[in-house]
């Protein structure tokens, strides 16, 4: 790596400057809308003076949204690495047509249009006691459209180690079963399950194509909300919901990202 | 979803194997065992349903016939038409985009670095209405690009709301995810195969296009097909941007909650689903057979 950055010729500060052209697209219209959250005015413009109102008045109508959100991210996190963690080193122990088959049908929730997802489960459940309208029929949904996501983040890493040698090391040594998977396998796909971890909980926050159809007036969640306030509400309530949420999503991706470069060095 | 913590994975079979041998010979039931509760809520949750819905899409006057004559009808056949042009173009678009960006931010380290990461993996959280309300502060009336054009030209470009504010929708939704995946790939290639080309005066564009993309064909390929299916069934910001629209999710949505007409609604998610899956099935044998070449 040292020698790489040490060569910066004219690829460098071209691909530098590409680089920072897709970040200024992706993050403009973020802080367009951020200022927009905080304007008291958008159609007179920041002239209009900055002000808190409209955050306020989101807090204070939706803040069910954002704490229902959360508590459907973390099950579904708790429920993902439950389910995908072992699932994937089962497939990664025995790859071949079989493992390959279990892959692609793990995928089908992704594959398969949330709302077809959605509407599937709604015939099939939607008549079973009270579970259409708790909101761990929005979790169900959840965990179908997020557990490929955390199984094939984790097969990665476990296809790029040699995880049957390292095991069998272990085992020459004694290792039962169980030691192996916490002690030798777990550790090594440290940075393959903190990026599934990522991707469960943030795709759970911001899932919108399942849950449109599977929330109900009781069970509405963040993104549901914003949709309803970009439909109904003026500009600037929109953009200080999409802010909450923004703020929101900020601490646990920088926590994430810190985590996941601590796990690397001393693997 | 009492299930998934009540079939939490503790396998503690392998440790009755006795100390002689490895314990390979129980390996298969430890692993079926460790599969199980993953499949069992699958198959529960999601195969069920979709038989269902697979039925009930035939389940009207027309039988299963109604799979055929539900996709010639003219409306549906466009939309779908216009769907599938629209994710192979954002999906293209996005491969090349994140492996440039991607392959950069692994291949070199400089101030400011994590930051633009951070920045850059920041919209994988969004959900589809998010993006389209980006795309709305981009090219939307208001937007940036609007009144850029306006001060230079003196003529207002608008195109969010219109199949181009998709495209731009779905390349700005799809770039985090493709990144991470180009960079988690890029950083477990070895760099000593890097270094042997170059030793052997490799030029660096043909250190590129023969050491590193070949290593990272695989990624890209998984990559591609996932952004591809997503493009192809997201709805959040179609529904932001315009109803009318002429994308399929759009035109399930409105069959099932406008014309109530769930047996089209099945029939059609049903269709769009096998496209999508058979594509993915088709990248994955690809990327399985390359990953097994380079093996």
């Amino acid at each position: 790596m040292q020698s790489l950055s040490n060569r910066r010729g004219w690829g460098f500060w071209l691909q530098l400057g590409f680089t920072l052209l897709v970040c200024a697209l992706l993050t403009v219209p973020m802080v367009m809308s951020m200022l927009a959250g905080l304007t008291a005015n958008y159609f007179v413009g920041l002239k209009s003076g900055l002000t808190l109102r409209w955050v306020d008045e989101v807090l204070r109508v939706y803040s069910g949204t954002i704490l229902l959100s959360l508590q459907i991210a973390f099950a579904c996190l708790a429920c993902t690495l439950l389910l995908g963690v072992p699932a994937a080193y089962a497939l990664a122990r025995r790859p071949g047509r079989f493992a390959r088959m279990v892959e692609e049908m793990l995928m089908m929730p992704v594959a398969i249009p949330g709302l077809a997802t959605a509407l599937a489960l709604i015939v099939t459940y939607g008549g079973v006691g009270d579970l259409r309208s708790s909101w761990l029929f929005i979790l169900i949904g959840h965990v179908l459209f997020t557990l490929p996501f955390m199984v094939r983040a984790v097969l990665a890493v476990m296809g790029a180690i040699d995880l049957t040698t390292l095991e069998e090391g272990a085992a020459s040594l004694g290792a039962g079963f169980l030691r192996r998977f916490f002690t030798v396998v777990l550790p090594n796909c440290r940075s393959g399950i903190l990026a599934g971890s990522l991707m469960v909980l943030t795709l759970s926050v911001g899932e919108f194509n399942l849950t449109w159809l599977l929330h109900t007036p009781l069970t509405k969640t963040l993104p549901v909300g914003l949709a309803d306030s970009y439909a109904s509400l003026r500009i600037e309530i929109g953009s200080a919901y999409t802010l909450v949420f923004f703020v929101m999503i900020v601490p646990s991706l920088i926590l994430l990202q810190g985590l996941a470069k601590r796990g690397r060095p001393s693997v | 979803m009492s299930a998934c913590v009540q079939d939490a994975p503790l396998p503690h079979r392998p440790a009755a194997r006795p100390p002689a041998g490895p314990g390979w010979m129980g390996e298969p039931l430890r692993l079926a065992a460790l599969l199980a509760p993953a499949a069992a809520v699958f198959a529960a949750f999601f195969l069920l349903p979709l038989v269902r819905l697979i039925l009930i899409g035939a389940g009207g006057a027309e039988g299963w016939s109604a799979y055929v004559t539900t996709l010639a009808d003219p409306g549906h056949f466009d939309s779908l038409i216009s769907t599938l042009a629209l994710s192979a173009g954002v999906t293209l678009v996005t491969l090349a985009v994140s492996t440039v960006a991607g392959l950069f931010l692994v291949r070199h380290r400089f101030p400011g670095h994590a930051l633009l990461v951070a920045l850059l993996t920041f919209p994988l959280a969004f959900p589809g209405v998010v993006i389209g309300f980006m795309v709305i502060m981009l090219a939307g009336r208001q937007g940036l690009i609007g009144t850029i054009t306006q001060a230079l030209t003196g003529g207002k470009l608008v195109f969010a709301y219109s199949m181009a504010g998709l495209f731009l929708g779905y390349v700005y939704f799809s770039i985090p995810r493709v990144i991470l995946t180009v960079m988690a790939a890029a950083e477990k290639l070895d760099p000593r195969l890097e270094e042997a080309a170059r030793s052997l005066g490799a030029a660096p564009w043909r250190v590129v296009a023969d050491v590193i993309l070949p290593a990272l064909k695989p990624a890209l390929i998984s990559a591609g097909a996932l952004c591809f299916a997503t493009s192809m069934g997201a709805f959040g910001t179609a529904f932001t941007l315009a109803t009318r629209i002429n994308v399929l999710p759009m035109t399930i949505y409105t069959e099932f909650t406008l014309q109530a007409n769930i047996a089209a609604a099945a029939t059609l998610s049903v269709l769009l689903g096998v496209i999508t899956w058979a594509a993915l099935a088709v990248a994955r044998s690809v990327a399985g057979t390359s990953v097994a070449a380079a093996g």
